[in-house]
């Protein structure tokens, strides 16, 4: 039996103001447990909140980038519950006026083509402390440093249908979040958070499923996975006569299980009500305008413009969008060198690939765009083979020189010298007589070795194409006395 | 000179020509705390004694009392209640930094109902307070050990907390001036909260010239309480003028009804004349959703109070109550033995009625009823100031009750705040001033109520009306 998966997302993202949502205090992370704490977070008796306006700013940002509706006034709402992490015993959230509501992102769905998914909204709330178990001396620690970090909470509709798509929503979704700079989004840290809702069904079927919220993975593959298990969980449930139980599950990374934490009947009634501490807040149009202005281009646009300007392939301007830096990287290369092939080529080779083994980023690194442009006209120049001009690179970035000080340095100038190139290449016909016969009987191809046995010679200095030619020219000319 | 028994004007005056010293003011509270505080049971707990170094150009080195759900730094702070035993706030109340600033000598955190919720001061942890004109009846609540310290001359002055009534109903009780400022005019930041929506911190004091000057000292606009409101701070003082000629003077048709003491409504009546006599124009007006404010407050406030409340769990600070055996899990049982150990009686009645009117299902018929209701009680005094600049009613339905007469019947309770409470609904000012006694001799109460941020409004009036009567001057014995 065919069944439809029909997946929801509920994505917690902490957002990177200099202070908490309500208080002064400093929005870092891996300090001492509970010294990044004031009344307010602590939520000690007498103490109020008072809205952060960054916290404002980076939801209307992510909001606008998301085509969300930015809703002209909204205001804050309790969440009433129990919990040793919760200071207040209530969270403050956003219950029915969110600040931003109704957006989409567009990624790439399951039949390769793009697809747009809804998004339902986003809101703003504060984060709760920290709980650690010491199984050792049988007690809990409650570390609120945490406590008060600006949360958005961003809801898409039930649009996915599939893990991999839920994954490419929190791709595209993580790659538009770096574009704005509002967010570590980082799930190993707890800087972007994610639970999903899951149902399955006939195909076809207008109505949803019984779902299941899924909680508890911590990164994009943990998601999938969970996901991938609940689905065929789900089936299983279904094929077996039974019905799926509206619940809540934990995704237990070790078991690569999900596992019933509370069902519906024991989930908690919040009691919702308007945050009295805090008045209403107004967003007026002009302001969402200037904030409109203010967004940097995202990578979808960036992606077209490049694929348009610089007339590379969709696949290269994707590579370079992937990070804006390096994409910026990229233009600033292409405003100084006319071949922006020949860049893309470079940055999303060995460029790219070098920093992956540094672990850096483009723009973390030492490398400019002066070098690398000069490190290509070098080789254009034939001052450098192609060859020896990757092992330049990492020089380059190991000891921030310039290139032409590295290739003096090593001595890796290219050989351009017909006198010595001729040498290398009459050496190479004289060493390799058997190769040299075949290619008189016709086997032209075997010239290639041949060009590669006087490149290793050269110790990858010659001039790739002009030993070819000499090869060619002392093949003709009989260069040890025979005709060709 | 009985010192303690002065008003701060008239000791600031004698302070300025160097005639006394703070040292000497403050002698002479704390003797007189000596003598009766033991009758009384003003205070939930007395206050080190002060640094009188430093105070030389301070305006007002003068003894104040704080409610005890004031935070001050340092100092224990328990609402009067078990479960906050031991809390010690590592900050000020703005409040009390704005005090502190002016000079003031903090004498002792007044006792109270527990977490404010009471008319009558029956609800501390600490035992109740004592009516100083009759040791046999309350002094009225929540601020009850507030008011019966300022009237029993155990502080010059004092600050209390006023969510329906809890500075008024109390002042009345007691004889003395009681204001609750409009809504966001006083910083709630360091207040414990009752119902975020409702609470004020106010001045109570011996007279009218005394609530102006505190008033100014503790008003403005602070950064951190996002719902104080950034509006200058007039010079009260310049109000304290016998000018209410041409003014008019609404009284409400609704507050005059069965339920009210015949002996209230005389005196009531008879300050009305008073201040027609001095040329204000009195209008007979209509608050036509008057009779909804008990229901609708009961609602509302319980709401915030049962969610402000729910902090106090035993993980961070105050009292923590270690389950004698586990029932559930070890940290949901802790909370309950905790709550269950740590609340009085009424607090849990409030923390049950809010929980039920926001729980899901009821929402819609309680507590989003009771906004609306909250909004047409605002819009009767919206349209009422449209046509008078003050309105003038009874503060309380009767004079002080005995201690123990309502205990038993919560609802008899809650309607000794029916006058008071509008004005909290709707955000207003409001002040009570003596209007007289009863034959056995128990202090009346004047309510005056103004537009939002009009404290200036009723300043006028109330210095007028006391000006021409001399209430406040009667001292009780005890």
């Amino acid at each position: 039996m065919i069944f439809e998966t029909v997946i929801g997302l509920e994505v917690h993202l902490q957002l990177r103001t200099n202070t908490k949502i309500f208080c002064g205090c400093a929005n870092q992370f891996g300090e001492s447990p509970n010294t990044r704490t004031c009344p307010v977070c602590l939520g000690l008796p007498g103490s109020l909140p008072v809205f952060n306006a960054k916290a404002l700013e980076y939801a209307l940002k992510t909001g606008l980038a998301l085509n969300c509706e930015i809703n002209p006034q909204f205001k804050f709402d309790r969440k009433n519950y129990f919990y040793p992490d919760l200071t207040k015993a209530y969270q403050i959230s956003q219950f029915d006026q969110p600040v931003c509501r109704q957006g989409e992102l567009i990624i790439p769905g399951d039949g390769g083509a793009a697809k747009k998914i809804r998004i339902n909204r986003a809101h703003l709330e504060e984060d709760a402390g920290k709980l650690i178990h010491d199984d050792a001396r049988n007690c809990s620690l409650a570390d609120y440093n945490r406590a008060g970090t600006p949360l958005l909470e961003i809801v898409t509709e039930p649009d996915l249908r599939s893990s991999q798509e839920a994954y490419e929503y929190l791709r595209i979704l993580k790659l538009t979040l770096s574009y704005l700079d509002v967010s570590d989004c980082d799930m190993e840290k707890g800087s972007l958070r994610c639970d999903a809702n899951v149902s399955i069904r006939a195909p076809g079927d207008a109505k949803l499923g019984t779902k299941t919220e899924l909680k508890n993975m911590n990164s994009f593959k943990a998601v999938k996975a969970a996901i991938d298990y609940e689905v065929n969980r789900q089936r299983a449930v279904i094929l077996g006569g039974q019905r799926v139980v509206q619940e809540t599950r934990l995704w237990d990374e070790n078991k690569a299980m999900t596992f019933s934490m509370r069902s519906k009947e024991e989930a908690h009634d919040y009691r919702y009500f308007p945050e009295p501490d805090l008045p209403l807040v107004t967003v007026p149009e002009e302001v969402v305008e200037e904030m409109r202005q203010t967004l940097p281009e995202l990578p979808q646009a960036k992606m077209e413009r490049f694929t348009q300007t610089y007339g590379i392939s969709v696949y290269d301007a994707g590579v370079l969008a992937q990070d804006r830096l390096t994409a910026g990287f990229f233009e600033q290369c292409a405003a100084l060198y006319p071949e922006a092939k020949k860049i893309c080529n470079w940055l999303n080779g060995d460029v790219l690939k070098e920093m992956n083994e540094r672990k850096i980023t483009v723009a973390a690194s030492t490398l400019q765009p002066e070098d690398l442009v000069d490190l290509i006209r070098k080789i254009e120049e034939g001052a450098v083979s192609q060859l020896k001009a990757k092992d330049v690179l990492k020089i380059m970035l190991d000891s921030g020189k310039n290139c032409s000080a590295i290739i003096a340095e090593q001595g890796w100038g290219q050989v351009s010298n017909d006198e010595e190139l001729l040498k290398i290449a009459q050496q190479a016909l004289a060493d390799n007589p058997a190769t040299v016969a075949q290619i008189r009987e016709g086997k032209l191809s075997a010239i290639g070795f041949l060009v590669g046995q006087a490149m290793q010679k050269s110790g990858g200095k010659a001039n790739p194409k002009k030993i070819k030619e000499l090869i060619e020219k002392n093949l003709q000319a009989g260069a040890d006395g025979k005709p060709f | 000179m009985n010192l303690h028994t002065l008003t701060a004007h008239a000791l600031q005056e004698l302070l300025l020509n160097r005639q006394v010293s703070p040292a000497d003011i403050y002698r002479a509270v704390r003797g007189q705390i000596d003598l009766v505080e033991k009758k009384v049971g003003a205070f939930a707990r007395l206050a080190p004694a002060p640094d009188f170094n430093g105070l030389a150009d301070k305006p007002f080195p003068i003894p104040v009392a704080l409610k005890d759900n004031l935070c001050i730094s340092g100092q224990e702070t328990t609402c009067a209640s078990k479960i906050l035993t031991g809390f010690r706030p590592p900050y000020d109340a703005t409040v009390v930094r704005r005090l502190k600033e002016a000079g003031a000598l903090i004498i002792g955190q007044a006792n109270m109902d527990e977490f404010a919720f009471g008319s009558s001061t029956e609800s501390s942890c600490y035992g109740p307070t004592k009516n100083p004109w009759d040791l046999t009846r309350v002094p009225g609540g929540s601020s009850g050990g507030a008011a019966a310290a300022v009237a029993a001359h155990e502080t010059i002055w004092a600050l209390g907390s006023d969510t329906g009534g809890s500075i008024r109903q109390p002042a009345a009780f007691c004889g003395i001036v009681g204001l609750k400022p409009t809504y966001g005019r006083v910083s709630r930041y360091g207040l414990i909260a009752f119902a975020s929506s409702l609470d004020q911190i106010g001045p109570m004091t011996k007279d009218v010239t005394d609530a102006a000057r505190l008033l100014k000292i503790i008003a403005g606009h602070d950064p951190l309480d996002a719902t104080s409101v950034d509006l200058p701070v007039p010079d009260y003082t310049q109000s304290l003028r016998c000018e209410v000629k041409g003014m008019r003077v609404g009284i409400p048709r609704e507050y005059f009804i069965a339920g009210l003491d015949p002996e209230v409504a005389e005196a009531v009546t008879a300050a009305i004349a008073v201040l027609k006599k001095q040329g204000a124009q009195i209008v007979d007006i209509s608050l036509p959703h008057t009779p909804y404010a008990v229901a609708t407050y009961y609602i509302v406030a319980t709401a915030e109070a049962s969610s402000n409340l729910g902090r106090y769990d035993g993980v961070r600070y105050g009292r923590r109550v270690r389950p004698p055996e586990i029932r559930q899990t070890p940290i949901i049982d802790m909370f309950e033995e905790t709550r269950d150990q740590g609340f009085g009686e009424e607090a849990k009645r409030r923390i049950m009625l809010g929980t039920y009117a926001l729980s899901a299902g009821y929402y819609d018929a309680y507590y989003l009823k009771g906004l609306k209701v909250r909004t047409l009680i605002k819009r009767d005094f919206d349209q009422a100031f449209q046509t008078v600049d003050a309105i003038v009613t009874p503060t309380a339905p009767t004079t002080a009750f005995k201690i123990g007469e309502k205990t038993a019947d919560p609802l008899s309770m809650y309607l000794s705040d029916i006058y008071t409470i509008s004005a909290n609904l709707s955000g207003i000012p409001a002040i009570s001033l003596p209007c007289g006694f009863s034959q056995a001799g128990l202090p009346i109460g004047l309510q005056i109520m103004a537009k939002p941020f009009a404290e200036e409004t009723l300043f006028r009036v109330a210095f007028a009306y006391e000006q021409a009567t001399g209430w406040h001057k009667r001292v009780c014995q005890i």
